[in-house]
């Protein structure tokens, strides 16, 4: 009996803790400074831990096997000039090097593939899940480490695993009970309340330290706010600073439940998966929402997947084609304290959000942007081309022309037959096509 | 797990494959973890569908020709060895290659095995002869429905001609020299060290 009871005063002493030290600041918006704290140690520990890697390693093979240098320099030239042709020129047998050149470039280092794949760090951060490069370095390092190992699973991660449970428990509790208030500001007003504190919760169940920068352009209601999509937390860190409309397929299981329980309260856009193809419907039921003023903005991530922090890839016409203002937003995760990013092929949700919950904290920069509306004579993908040269700009990302969805599906035969098109013209010149 | 992927490369096999291919140590390291990303299978070898999940290597005209070309006859798994080997192809004749003794087998970035690369795209049956039939695939695979079967044809015709020797109406290994063509440098990749 007497091990149930002290069982009992841990578990209640914890939860008071938990309570009174991070839920209640939470719920009001507030800090005690104690992530500040321990960001702060982070930072000076991962420093030193660098300053030892470097040490420990010769300074030249840290240098060549760091991710920032490619494997190769590509070569650029447009087909006219690896062709060594003009248009209307013969065809010669030596034009396929050109082609066989490009192929094995792309066998080599491509610019697709790697985004779908974690970001390679340059200098290790002490997760054991990223030292790619450095095993045994020295014996202080493995100690720290092996310290982190401690702090990270036993104490970080129950403590972590307690909050979230709280925050999306709370959620889907409040939520309900919102919902079942009548329509009117009181319901918004308590439908926010309960949005912003569960994901303040949340966030800090993440160890989540986030910027937020040019808050005058936060997204005002009645428009879309667009944003670069790495993991499903980006969610969380945007809720975090502001309420929005989500807008996305309907889930099963945890998501779900949690899908279901706020849209009761909060007016956001689920689809069922046979809906999500029918591109009207999708497209009608975004028009009626932006065209009530009174209603929160739409959070939309047009790539359409996650990409592993690193890139912006193309945006699906679709949400630009809605009209209303569109408030671009990007975010960039600070990779040195844990991987943001969703592989969402290698691991399901529940691992991931583990994963995130054993590193050491995310932190994470969000750009509010100018809002941007489509121009005279702009199509919708000239519009969404240019909101994403926009984002990627900001938040310091590489802009790529393809499409996320080559994450699953094959590339288009379209592109080929482009290609194909191309070289033609070369070698039949402009008259005869 | 993709983490343990430069250890799983033994030492004596980097030596071997260093002193087969001529790549340097890193590049090595570098392009094994290519390879080992590339390897969804995660079994040590690599298939035709892993290279065709490389978008940029799908929309290329010649894609299925060079994917072939890392396959040995009959097998449909390459490891990395065999991956290595065929890059060395794409490797840049450095100066001191140039002068290496005559005796020493021919190192695989060598000039004439750049050409046979390039033979062995056209040389579907391997019969070390690239015939009207093989001339006219790979041109249409260039092509795309851009040209019409006539018009390519001529194309076809018109080449045979032109580099056929022995008037076999075909193009022999010996007849494809590309005399007049750099070859070192269009079929040389800038691999960085």
């Amino acid at each position: 009996m007497e091990g149930a009871e002290l069982a009992g005063k841990i578990l209640s002493t914890w939860l008071t803790l938990v309570l009174g030290l991070i839920l209640l600041p939470s719920a009001f918006g507030v800090s005690l400074g104690i992530s500040e704290i321990y960001m702060k140690i982070l930072v000076k520990t991962l420093e030193w831990a660098t300053i030892r890697i470097e040490k420990g390693v010769p300074k030249e093979s840290v240098l060549k096997n760091s991710a920032s240098v490619g494997i190769i320099q590509r070569d650029e030239s447009p087909m006219e000039k690896g062709l060594s042709g003009l248009r209307g020129r013969d065809f010669e047998l030596s034009d396929v090097f050109y082609f066989s050149k490009k192929g094995l470039e792309a066998i080599v280092e491509d610019e697709v593939t790697q985004r779908f794949s974690s970001e390679e760090l340059v200098s290790w951060n002490l997760l054991t899940r990223t030292n790619i490069n450095f095993q045994y370095i020295s014996l202080r390092l493995t100690m720290v480490w092996v310290l982190g190992v401690i702090v990270r699973y036993c104490v970080l991660l129950p403590l972590r695993v307690t909050l979230a449970f709280i925050g999306i428990s709370l959620l889907v509790i409040g939520t309900t009970l919102v919902g079942q208030l009548p329509d009117g500001s009181l319901k918004n007003w308590l439908s926010e309340l309960v949005h912003l504190t569960c994901c303040r919760i949340c966030v800090r169940a993440l160890s989540g330290t986030i910027h937020y920068h040019n808050k005058q352009y936060r997204p005002q209601k009645g428009g879309i706010c667009v944003a670069n999509h790495t993991s499903p937390i980006d969610v969380l860190i945007l809720t975090t600073d502001g309420c929005y409309a989500m807008v996305g397929q309907v889930h099963g299981g945890l998501m779900g439940i949690i899908q279901r329980a706020m849209v009761k309260a909060c007016p956001h856009v689920w689809f069922e998966r046979s809906e999500m193809k029918d591109r009207h419907l999708v497209t009608k039921r975004l028009k009626e929402h932006i065209a009530d003023k009174k209603k929160l903005p739409i959070l939309i991530f047009p790539e359409g997947t996650c990409i592993n922090n690193t890139s912006v890839m193309m945006f699906k016409k679709g949400s630009f084609e809605i009209g209303g203002t569109i408030h671009p937003v990007a975010i960039k995760y600070n990779p040195q304290f844990g991987d943001a990013f969703w592989n969402s092929s290698k691991y399901n949700m529940v691992s991931y959000l583990l994963r995130m919950m054993t590193s050491w904290a995310i932190v994470c920069d969000v750009w509010y942007m100018p809002p941007m509306s489509r121009e005279e004579g702009e199509d919708a993908v000239q519009f969404a081309n240019r909101v994403k040269s926009a984002i990627a700009v900001q938040g310091g990302l590489t802009e790529l022309p393809w499409d996320g969805g080559l994450k699953r599906a094959k590339v288009k035969d379209t592109f080929k037959e482009e290609q194909q098109k191309n070289y033609s013209k070369m070698i039949v010149g402009n008259g005869s096509l | 797990m993709g983490s343990r992927a430069s250890t799983l490369l033994r030492d004596e096999e980097l030596e071997e494959i260093k002193k087969e291919t001529g790549f340097s140590h890193s590049q090595i390291t570098r392009l094994y973890s290519r390879f080992t990303s590339l390897d969804k299978g995660e079994n040590g070898t690599l298939s035709r569908e892993d290279f065709q999940r490389i978008p940029e290597l799908a929309i290329n005209p010649l894609g299925d020709r060079i994917i072939n070309a890392f396959f040995p006859e009959g097998e449909d798994q390459v490891n990395f060895r065999g991956f290595m080997r065929t890059l060395a192809h794409f490797r840049p004749i450095e100066d001191n290659e140039k002068s290496k003794d005559v005796n020493g087998p021919e190192p695989l970035n060598s000039r004439s095995n750049k050409l046979h690369f390039a033979f062995r795209l056209y040389d579907l049956d391997k019969d070390d002869k690239i015939s009207r039939d093989e001339l006219l695939q790979v041109l249409r695979m260039m092509v795309g429905v851009n040209i019409s079967d006539e018009q390519l044809g001529s194309i076809a015709d018109r080449t045979i001609q032109e580099a056929d020797q022995d008037g076999d109406s075909a193009i022999s290994f010996t007849e494809f020299v590309l005399e007049k063509v750099d070859v070192e440098q269009k079929m040389s990749i800038r691999f960085l060290h």
